[in-house]
Formats: C-alpha cells, sequence, structure tokens
C-alpha cells in the first residue's frame, strides 16, 4: 500500500515540478524546476531497480546540468520577455506585490 | 490560434504512444529460460560471472560487450568540449584580463570547501575505481570528480587549473583506451577483447582488462567536465 | 511482506502501468509543447532537458520485471540470475544520459554566443539575415 502512495506521490510532484519549469516567467525559478525533475527522476530509477543510471542522473543531472544553466542566465537576461523601459519595470513590480 | 493547433497536434501524438504502449505490459517475463540462451539479456545474465569474472552486469554491457559504443561516447564528449571552446572563442586582444566572475564568497564557504574537496576527490576516484564490484563506474566516478573541482573553482579566485597537465591527461586517457584495444587486434583477437587471466569473482583484482577500460574513461570523463566548466566561468559578461 | 507485495502488485495492476508509462508519455509531451511555442532560447533548451528526462524513464521502465532484482552478483547471491531485471535498456540509458548533457552544453554556448552578437534572446527578434 505505501509503495502506490509513493508512486502516486512521486508522478504527481513530478508532472507539477515540469509544468511549473515551463510556465514561470523567472528564468531562474525554471532552472531549480529542472533540478526537482532530475532529483525525482533519479529517485524513480532507484525504485525500478536500476542503480547504475540513478547514480549516473544524479551526479549529472542535479549537479552539471543546473550550473551550465545558471552560467547562461548570467549572460544573458534573466526575465523571459526581456524588458526593456522602466516604467515597465516598476509596473510589473507593482503587479507582483499586489 | 497557434496554441490550438499545438494542442491538438500534441494529443494525437500523446494517444499514438500511449496505444502502442498499452500492448507491452509492465512487469512481465520478457527474458524467458536464463539458461537455455533464448535472448540476449539471458546470454548476458547467465555468461558473465563465469566468463568474464566481473560481479557488476552492466559494467560488462558497457565496457566489454559493447565496448565500441563506449569508444564512441568518449568521442562525443570529446567532441562537446572542443566545440564549446571554439565556439566561445576570444581573439588575442581580450585575453590580458581572463580572471572568472568574481563574486565574493562568505567565510563558510571558503572554509567548508577547503575541508569537503579531497573528500570528494577521494569518493570519486573510489567509484571509478570499483566500478566492476560496486555500482558505478568510469562516467559516473568522473562526474563526481568534476563537482569537486567546480566547488574549489567557485570559491576561491586564486585557484587556476593548469591547461598544459590537464591536456596531457586528456591525450593519453585516449590513446590508451585505443591503444588497448589495438593490442587486442595484434595479439590475435578482435578489437577491445578482453586478453588476460580472470580472477577470482568479487575480489578487487579480477575482471582481466576490464577495470583499466573503466580507470582511463574515468580520468578522461573528469579532466574533460572540468575543461568544460573552467571555459564557461570564465566569459565576461557584456555590460 | 513478499505476499503482501505480490497481491497488491496484481490488484493495481493496471494503475501502476498507466502511473509509469502515462507519466513518462506527459514528461515527452510537457517538453515537446515547450520546444514548440515558447520565444526564449534558454526556455526551449529546457524543454529539450525535460523530453530527455521522459525518453530516458520509459526505456527504464520497459525492462522491469516484476519481483525483480538489481543486476549485481553480489557475495552470497550468485546464482540469483533468474531473478534479475533486464540489464539492456539500462546500459543503453547510461550512454544516453551523457550524450543528452553533451547536446545541453554546446546548446547553451551557442545561445551566449548568439545573445553577444544580437543583443537579444528571443527568437522572433533575430530576423535579419545580415553579413
Amino acid at each position: 500500500m505505501i509503495f502506490i502512495i509513493l508512486l502516486i506521490v512521486m508522478a504527481v510532484l513530478l508532472l507539477a515540478a515540469a509544468i511549473y519549469s515551463i510556465v514561470n516567467r523567472d528564468l531562474l525559478f525554471a532552472v531549480m524546476g529542472t533540478g526537482i525533475v532530475s532529483v525525482i527522476l533519479s529517485l524513480f530509477f532507484y525504485l525500478l531497480q536500476a542503480p547504475d543510471v540513478a547514480l549516473t542522473e544524479a551526479a549529472m543531472g542535479i549537479a552539471l546540468t543546473t550550473i551550465i544553466f545558471i552560467i547562461t542566465i548570467r549572460n544573458t537576461t534573466r526575465d523571459e520577455n526581456e524588458i526593456i523601459d522602466k516604467e515597465e519595470e516598476m509596473k510589473m513590480k507593482t503587479d507582483k506585490e499586489s | 490560434m497557434k496554441q490550438v493547433f499545438i494542442i491538438i497536434l500534441l494529443i494525437i501524438i500523446g494517444y499514438f504512444l500511449a496505444n502502442t504502449f498499452v500492448e507491452i505490459p509492465f512487469g512481465g517475463n520478457r527474458i524467458g529460460n536464463v539458461e537455455s540462451n533464448e535472448t540476449v539479456a539471458g546470454y548476458y545474465l547467465s555468461n558473465t560471472a563465469k566468463k568474464t569474472g566481473v560481479a557488476n552486469v552492466i559494467t560488462a554491457i558497457v565496457v566489454n560487450y559493447r565496448g565500441l559504443d563506449t569508444l564512441g561516447e568518449v568521442t562525443v564528449l570529446f567532441l562537446a568540449t572542443t566545440g564549446l571552446a571554439s565556439i566561445l572563442y576570444r581573439r588575442k586582444e581580450e585575453e590580458e584580463d581572463t580572471e572568472r566572475l568574481n563574486l565574493p564568497s562568505s567565510r563558510i564557504m571558503r572554509s567548508g570547501v577547503r575541508v569537503l574537496f579531497p573528500a570528494i576527490v577521494l569518493l570519486g576516484i573510489y567509484v571509478f575505481i570499483h566500478g566492476h564490484l560496486t555500482p558505478g563506474g568510469g562516467f559516473q566516478g568522473g562526474t563526481i570528480v568534476a563537482t569537486g573541482f567546480l566547488l574549489m573553482l567557485i570559491s576561491y579566485k586564486g585557484f587556476n587549473t593548469d591547461h598544459n597537465r590537464m591536456v596531457w591527461i586528456e591525450s593519453l586517457a585516449g590513446l590508451s583506451f585505443v591503444g588497448i584495444g589495438i593490442w587486442g587486434l595484434l595479439s590475435g583477437n578482435t578489437f577491445l577483447e578482453n586478453t588476460t587471466n580472470i580472477g577470482v569473482v568479487n575480489s578487487l583484482i579480477s575482471g582481466g582488462l576490464i577495470p583499466i577500460i573503466y580507470i582511463v574513461v574515468g580520468f578522461k570523463v573528469a579532466v574533460e567536465l572540468t575543461g568544460i566548466l573552467d571555459i564557461l566561468l570564465k566569459i565576461k559578461p557584456k555590460k | 511482506m513478499q505476499e503482501q507485495f505480490n497481491e497488491i502488485f496484481i490488484k493495481y495492476h493496471e494503475i501502476i502501468t498507466i502511473g509509469v508509462y502515462g507519466t513518462a508519455i506527459a514528461l515527452m509531451l510537457i517538453g515537446l509543447y515547450a520546444i514548440l511555442m515558447k520565444k526564449n532560447l534558454v526556455k526551449i533548451v529546457i524543454g529539450l532537458t525535460i523530453l530527455d528526462a521522459g525518453i530516458h524513464l520509459l526505456f527504464v521502465g520497459i525492462g522491469y520485471i516484476q519481483n525483480g532484482t538489481a543486476p549485481i552478483f553480489s557475495p552470497g547471491y550468485e546464482n540469483s540470475a533468474d531473478r534479475m531485471v533486464d540489464p539492456v535498456p539500462q546500459a543503453l540509458v547510461l550512454t544516453a544520459i551523457i550524450i543528452g548533457f553533451a547536446v545541453t552544453a554546446v546548446a547553451l554556448s551557442l545561445v551566449i554566443r548568439l545573445y553577444k552578437h544580437h543583443n537579444t534572446a528571443k527568437i522572433d527578434q533575430i530576423k535579419h539575415l545580415k553579413w
């Protein structure tokens, strides 16, 4: 019974993290969503009796993919639609606070 | 308008994919009898411990039975590093200030990383030396070592990886992988054949040439991933 | 404990089948949606990563055998070759994960280079071909 509950919780978390990652506008949060997908996927591989694949996914997906994305975001823009005007930025900030 | 079309297309693709995979029952026994060698997986499972002397079946498949694919994968990683270095190439005039990104790191990070760095490198080397006994191997161990080097590169400004030494280690590792294969050809068998004594299963020295190939691959992967991170951290953002 | 596990597996077999295969196919479709619809280049590469994750999960899910164990001959379990899961898809996925990471690294370096040249990272503003 616990196995079923574990599988359902992990599947729901996986899909929720993936959807959050492509819907959000701030790119840094999207990258963190990809990291969470990698963590839960590694646990899934362990439950399917594949320890080699779980080690490889944990080492590559969590550490290296996230740092490469963060370096790219630092050298390009942080927001998805690049903000040009000052007043548009102020309007977006007041929208977020309210 | 475009969004509606794309959602309909995705539903069609999803329906046909699900229709295909519903006929493959999850958890059904598709290997058959292991002793009678009906399928490829049955052959691998029943002949690994006796003929190659390696305890980890995945290591035996990746290095011994499908060794040519591992050679291709190592080539792909090498091409990725070379391509990345040549895309982000800078001319010589701008190369006076090639220092890394100048963010100050806190005191906790500096003193913590100095303790963690030897432990992480030791764990990585352990994982790829014992690749034939426990889950692990060259690729996993190389990634762990590269993560240790990444921590040091972020925290300390004066920590530099020696470019010449890394080029030498990577070239020697690649050459010895191909050299082991050619030695298999020269001694009368096929390319990358396991030709030495097998040894006792489940001890450290077993499996012939398989641990040696994985150690070489581990070094190569670690050096290449550290090179990728070093190149990426040196880009100056345009202001 | 093993008998309980067994009967739960038989009773909820449909749910587990839909669960594992359905999650993998849903991940693939989410990644494909991000590649087709989004305009920022980094979002497109994020979609590529999620598509890769879905494909790897589907492959490892096919190789699972009921009541199977991990394919490693530990000391003391040397005769358990007829209870192991399928090792061939796992070796395939091991290679595929590393190649997926290499493709992501080269794609992101192209994104950085494009941003430095055109000063924007959205694909509908990079329309002019200019020597």
